[in-house]
């Protein structure tokens, strides 16, 4: 077991590298240099030669990364020159209000994915399982904005139910404030993941329901719905936990669409709010914040595996 | 030598018991679904390809005298707000849907395909570091990636089309290594080692052959993914640049007008990405089907 986590945290670090070593090179292809990306394009030659002094861009790309690396390490992620502000304390500000919105919508949609995914192997091809099967696939083959979109059309703007709009304030306590104002977004982002969980979810259910384990507790005589609770449920938890650990980037990518469709005040938004001003301190910065957490949510994910599942230990 | 090889070459396909063809054809036409995704596709591809030659538009240039138009005589789906006849848009932005769906998960497949078989098939380190790159690239999420690229480029077709196939050949190459390390300890693989068989005619005539099914279902998969990620960045504003049409941008420039009514600026266009999306996975779910030897008693 500890051989598996040692291995598997090495892999991860080499990972989180290769991020960091992609996203400096993402870096070195904006056009004509850093240098006049910042200063402008009618920067004189002293100037540019004065800035890539200051900021160590005259040195080997080799030492660079060096000292990238190093920032990176210490949580520094940047300076936005547009912003006049860190990218770290920029992202500090705004990752709370993220981890609210993710972090809801995640929960509701494990709510509703799990049971419904076995409601769905238990009723096999009956009339629940092809309406669910249906719904769930209308979803799963919907852009996120496009949901959000019909949302809108339906509930705030036909209805007048919701706005639709995130409550436009910088903090977590101001996002909870009004909280008519989070259903939209949080729902949007929930149906995304139930529709992403509930096929995966039917399918392990449908395997755990054909395993012997589940053939000798019926036998025994052990009422259905024991059954489903004591063995389908918590082993068909085991893979949904592989599958929340995987789909983060799935996850963050629909985190950045919602955002930017309901105006939600978090790293998403401003991460597409830097791309249209050609921040690039600030995408990069981003960038690799976010190569890091899927990385740590695949770890996560494998070592909750290893740990949940007995059968599985990677000798 | 190389008429033993050839020979065991023969043998070894049927040693996989796979389906005699036309069973998986009946397979997949009794999947009315799958049909029903076939013919979409082949609507859609006629449609877009055939339309624009029989209803003649000018998606070029704006006309301020006809902007923001509900449906009528003489333009079924109304105009935009450029004035822009839409479903004369929705033709045109098709084509250029369809061309970068079909050729990104060509390409895709193709790079993770070879990438998958190697990995697998070689082992040890050099399957170490090519999967280590494989997570490095699917550690940062497409879509960022493709924000900042078009940020710093221009996009194009050929451009798009690239971009896209960089950043979709991972899943393929994981999947077709998962399968080759299944498939390289079977006893044909072994015999064409024992004869002599170099590895490159292993991975060429045995293993990508074996695993075609997978990989045919992955790239149809693969064509509704990046018809997605390609009009997510449309509406974002990241994708080809106007005057072009495309399907997320008309979408996105809709939505301004969701508060005012014009209906036909948004739906069409939506309606137009999910109908596409659906097809190509009704499709790849019934391929799925029709290849899974367990549903075919």
């Amino acid at each position: 077991m500890t051989g598996f986590v040692l291995r598997r945290i090495g892999q991860a670090v080499i990972v989180v590298l290769g991020v960091t070593l992609v996203t400096f090179l993402l870096e070195h292809l904006i056009p004509g240099s850093l240098a006049h990306a910042i200063l402008g394009t009618r920067a004189s030659p002293g100037e540019v030669a004065a800035f890539n002094r200051a900021n160590g861009l005259d040195h080997p790309l080799v030492e660079q990364y060096a000292a990238f690396l190093g920032r990176v390490a210490t949580g520094n992620l940047g300076y936005s020159y547009r912003l006049n502000q860190s990218v770290d304390s920029l992202v500090l500000h705004q990752l709370p209000n993220d981890v609210l919105l993710v972090g809801a919508a995640l929960a509701l949609a494990l709510l509703i994915a799990i049971p419904l995914g076995i409601a769905q192997a238990v009723h096999r091809n009956r009339a629940i399982d092809h309406l669910a099967t249906s719904a769930t696939f209308a979803l799963y083959s919907m852009p996120s904005y496009w949901l959000a979109i019909l949302l809108i059309a339906g509930l705030s703007i036909g209805l007048h139910a919701f706005p639709a709009e995130a409550p436009q304030t910088a903090t977590v306590g101001g996002l909870l404030a009004s909280p008519r104002a989070l259903v939209l977004p949080v729902l949007t982002l929930t149906l995304v993941n139930v529709a992403l969980f509930s096929r995966y979810m039917r399918a392990a259910a449908i395997a755990t329901l054909a395993e012997d384990y589940v053939r000798v507790a019926r036998a025994k005589g052990l009422p259905a719905r024991l059954v489903l609770s004591r063995h389908v449920l918590r082993n068909s938890l085991i893979s949904v936990t592989t599958l929340v650990g995987l789909s983060f980037p799935a996850v963050l990518t629909s985190g950045l669409i919602v955002e930017y469709v309901y105006n939600v005040p978090g790293v998403g938004l401003t991460y597409y709010t830097a791309a249209v001003n050609a921040d690039y301190p600030v995408e990069l910065g981003i960038t690799v914040l976010v190569g890091v957490v899927t990385v740590l949510g695949n770890l996560l994910a494998d070592l909750a595996y290893a740990v949940l599942d007995p059968r599985i230990r990677y000798e | 030598m190389s008429d033993g090889l050839r020979a065991a070459d023969r043998l070894a396909a049927p040693a996989l018991a796979r389906p005699v063809p036309s069973v998986r054809v009946r397979v997949f036409a009794g999947h009315r679904l799958g049909l029903v995704g076939l013919a979409l596709i082949a609507l859609l591809t006629l449609c877009c390809f055939v339309g624009p030659l029989v209803y003649h538009t000018d998606q070029v240039h704006a006309n301020i005298q006809l902007t923001n138009l509900p449906p009528g005589p003489g333009r079924p789906l109304g105009t935009d707000s450029n004035g822009y006849d839409i479903l004369g848009r929705l033709l045109v932005g098709g084509q250029s849907t369809l061309e970068i769906g079909f050729a990104v998960a060509l390409l895709a497949t193709a790079l993770g395909m070879v990438w998958g078989a190697i990995s697998g098939f070689a082992g040890g380190l050099a399957d170490a570091v090519m999967m280590r790159v494989v997570d490095i690239a699917l550690a940062i999420p497409a879509i960022f990636l493709l924000i900042f690229l078009s940020s710093v480029l221009r996009p194009t077709i050929g451009l798009l089309i690239l971009v896209l196939s960089l950043l979709s050949w991972l899943g393929p190459a994981r999947l077709v290594r998962g399968e080759t390390l299944s498939l390289r300890t079977r006893e044909f693989i072994e015999a064409v080692t024992v004869m002599g068989g170099r590895r490159l005619r292993v991975v060429a005539r045995h293993l990508i052959p074996n695993a075609f099914g997978v990989i045919v279902v992955s790239a149809t998969f693969q064509v509704a993914d990046a018809i997605i990620l390609l009009a997510t960045l449309s509406f974002l504003g990241f994708g080809l640049p106007p005057p072009a049409a495309t399907w997320g941008g008309m979408l996105s420039q809709g939505t301004t007008y969701l508060l005012d009514g014009y209906w036909w600026e948004v739906y069409p266009a939506g309606f137009a990405i999910m109908l596409t999306v659906i097809a190509f996975n009704l499709a790849a779910d019934a391929l799925a089907a029709s290849l899974d030897t367990r549903q075919r008693q």
